[in-house]
């Protein structure tokens, strides 16, 4: 991803970028990201030779269970992992660059808490059992908390800064998931409904669910790639984007929903994964810069990788059995998160 | 081009009211310096020209348009701001910064030109940091820091600069550094400057036009040597000073000796007294 490297008064080494060599370490990406995908496909629970792989691919036979475990789990495990971890990665950079908050990120802000109370709530209150209608209340829950969180660190002196808003959404995330519990302790109903979709996982979801979601997908990430240009600007401060005659309030709201849709379909999807919009970006930005127009698309294929690995991971670690992703990308997100408390928060 | 004026402009945060009824005007092709006490209101003046901030009633005006008027990308191709202590992302590299200033002059079509091109290198070799353009900008002193946002700023080509307390937090060698490249702007470029500047010495020393200001009121406006005089300075900023012309330059230099009428300059003269007496205790 370098061509050249220049040593900085830290000690700290800083990559010059180059046209070509980002676009080359993009096309790197997305050789890691089919690599990945082969591996989640190749490892599990059976033991499924390579060749074996290769035939449920190329030459499906419906009688084999080994084939039909390559068909209907993992292939579609290996798809789910890879747009959850796209779209929770686009979304924590698109959330880290609007607020100038290195700590910004759909889990720790409480959004994915909320789009998942918010389903729980449908499921409870309204009856709602098809999972198609998941993701409209996973949007709703998403853009709420959104704004809450939002509201509640803005209030005060200085307005909404890095740890105030952290501090909101970590309240926030606690408070709602009381609730969640709650509801779920007292309705047995909405538990057997729930349980499995709450668990974080992309394990044993249905592709139909993923093709009901892909239209606001789709949107997700058009928006939000085309957004680029603009976060780099909004992201020096919202003074200095007004003064560059940026329309600093429209840039803000469509960018509120690309993260809104992705987060919500992430949630809907794969049920609350976190820890993935926080490290991706920082990770990306390390080596790629500050520009979003690269940025963006950076996120969403490290996202996608970084998901699959924590999956296969997750099944291989207490193989035959295995972790929800979610508690994976904990485990890494979590030291991580502490890192950056420590360390790069300023303010 | 370039002449600013506002119209019985009224300013407030919230329903905090900084600046009621406001009739100023600031010549073009000269620097500007707004002086005055903190909260006076200089730099909410200064947000409200750059329409970072929406007024109350009244009207702020470029070139005899009404500025809040205007489509906000026009207005970014006429007047550039700079505001106090920008924070740059972390890795962001001086050439990423400067080429921002190129946002007005792009479009969806039109990404990135010749002309965009021109005015970044020129942006760079004006301030100085052609050869600090790969580094980032997190990694700079406070004076390249500074100069680099500066160098932002020009790459917006805009007849007119604004800039909130440039100096601030500049060691003595990067405030005159940071001065002299803005004059050298007005004198080479004919760009006009205006700047909120807290030493009243910068602001005669380098502007050609002073603004005084207090409570949200002007005072006085004109050339530094009518302005700035020892009554003004005790009305504004309530300070006892001398003012001297300066040896080189002949502009009037402030030389502040206590607070007027407070303690502070009393008790000079009665430790002198007590010192004359030789009853120290």
């Amino acid at each position: 991803m370098a061509s050249a490297t220049v040593a900085r008064p830290r000690g700290e080494m800083r990559f010059v970028r180059s046209r070509a060599a980002l676009l080359l370490g993009l096309l790197l990406c997305v050789g890691a990201l089919l690599l990945a995908m082969l591996a989640s496909i190749a490892f599990g629970a059976a033991d499924i030779s390579a060749a074996t792989v290769w035939q449920a691919i190329f030459a499906f036979d419906q009688s084999s269970t080994s084939h039909l475990i390559i068909r209907t789990l993992r292939i579609p495990r290996a798809v789910v992992a890879a747009i959850v971890g796209a779209a929770l990665g686009v979304a924590g950079a698109m959330m880290q660059g609007l607020t100038r908050n290195p700590l910004a990120d759909t889990g720790i802000l409480g959004i994915e808490t909320g789009a998942a109370l918010s389903v729980v709530c449908a499921v409870q209150f309204l009856g709602i059992s098809s999972i198609s209608l998941y993701a409209i209340f996973a949007f709703i829950g998403a853009a709420l908390t959104a704004a809450a969180v939002y509201g509640l660190g803005s209030l005060g002196r200085g307005g909404p800064t890095p740890l105030k808003v952290t501090v909101a959404g970590a309240a926030i995330t606690a408070f709602l998931s009381s609730i969640t519990t709650g509801l779920l302790i007292f309705n047995q109903r909405t538990l057997e409904e729930v349980r499995f979709w709450m668990a974080g996982s992309v394990a044993g979801r249905d592709l139909k669910l993923l093709v009901q979601a892909s239209p606001y997908l789709i949107v997700g990430f058009v928006l939000a790639l085309a957004l680029g240009r603009q976060i780099t600007t909004l992201s020096l401060g919202d003074d200095v984007a007004k003064g560059l005659g940026q329309r600093t309030g429209w840039v803000k709201i469509l960018a509120a929903i690309a993260t809104v849709l992705l987060a919500g379909c992430a949630v809907a999807v794969a049920g609350p994964i976190g820890f993935v919009g926080l490290v991706i970006p920082h990770m990306v930005r390390f080596f790629v810069g500050v520009d979003y127009r690269w940025v963006l698309p950076y996120c969403a294929l490290v996202g996608a990788c970084f998901l699959i690995m924590s999956d296969v991971v997750a099944r291989l670690v207490i193989r035959p059995s295995e972790v929800p992703v979610g508690i994976m990308t904990a485990l890494i997100g979590g030291p991580f998160f502490i890192y950056l408390v420590r360390w790069r928060v300023k303010r | 081009m370039g002449t600013l004026h506002t119209e019985a402009l009224e300013l407030a945060y919230d329903s905090n009211v900084i600046i009621q009824h406001m009739n100023v005007s600031i010549p073009s092709g000269k620097i500007t310096a707004l002086i005055g006490p903190n909260g006076c209101g200089k730099s909410t003046l200064l947000r409200g020209l750059a329409r970072l901030l929406q007024p109350r009633k009244g009207a702020a005006y470029i070139d005899g348009k009404a500025i809040h008027q205007m489509p906000t990308r026009e207005l970014a191709k006429q007047l550039g701001i700079l505001p106090q202590s920008p924070i740059a992302p972390e890795g962001l590299t001086v050439m990423e910064l400067v080429a921002q200033g190129r946002y007005p002059h792009q479009s969806w079509f039109q990404q990135w030109s010749i002309e965009d091109e021109q005015a970044v290198e020129k942006a760079l070799a004006i301030t100085g940091m052609t050869e600090f353009r790969t580094r980032p900008v997190d990694a700079l002193s406070g004076g390249q820091r500074q100069r680099a946002w500066i160098a932002m700023t020009l790459a917006q080509e805009t007849p007119v600069i604004l800039l909130d307390e440039p100096t601030t937090y500049l060691d003595l060698a990067h405030q005159v550094e940071v001065l002299q490249l803005l004059e050298h702007l007005n004198k080479e470029q004919g760009r006009t400057v205006v700047m909120v500047v807290h030493d009243l010495n910068h602001a005669t020393r380098h502007a050609q036009h002073v603004i005084a200001m207090k409570a949200g009121k002007i005072v006085a406006a004109g050339v530094p040597n009518e302005v700035v005089t020892s009554e003004l300075l005790q009305e504004v900023f309530g300070i006892d000073a001398d003012i001297v012309p300066d040896p080189r330059t002949g502009v009037p230099l402030c030389i502040p000796y206590g607070l007027k009428g407070s303690s502070a300059g009393i008790k000079t003269t009665s430790l002198e007294a007590a010192l004359a007496n030789g009853t120290t205790s």
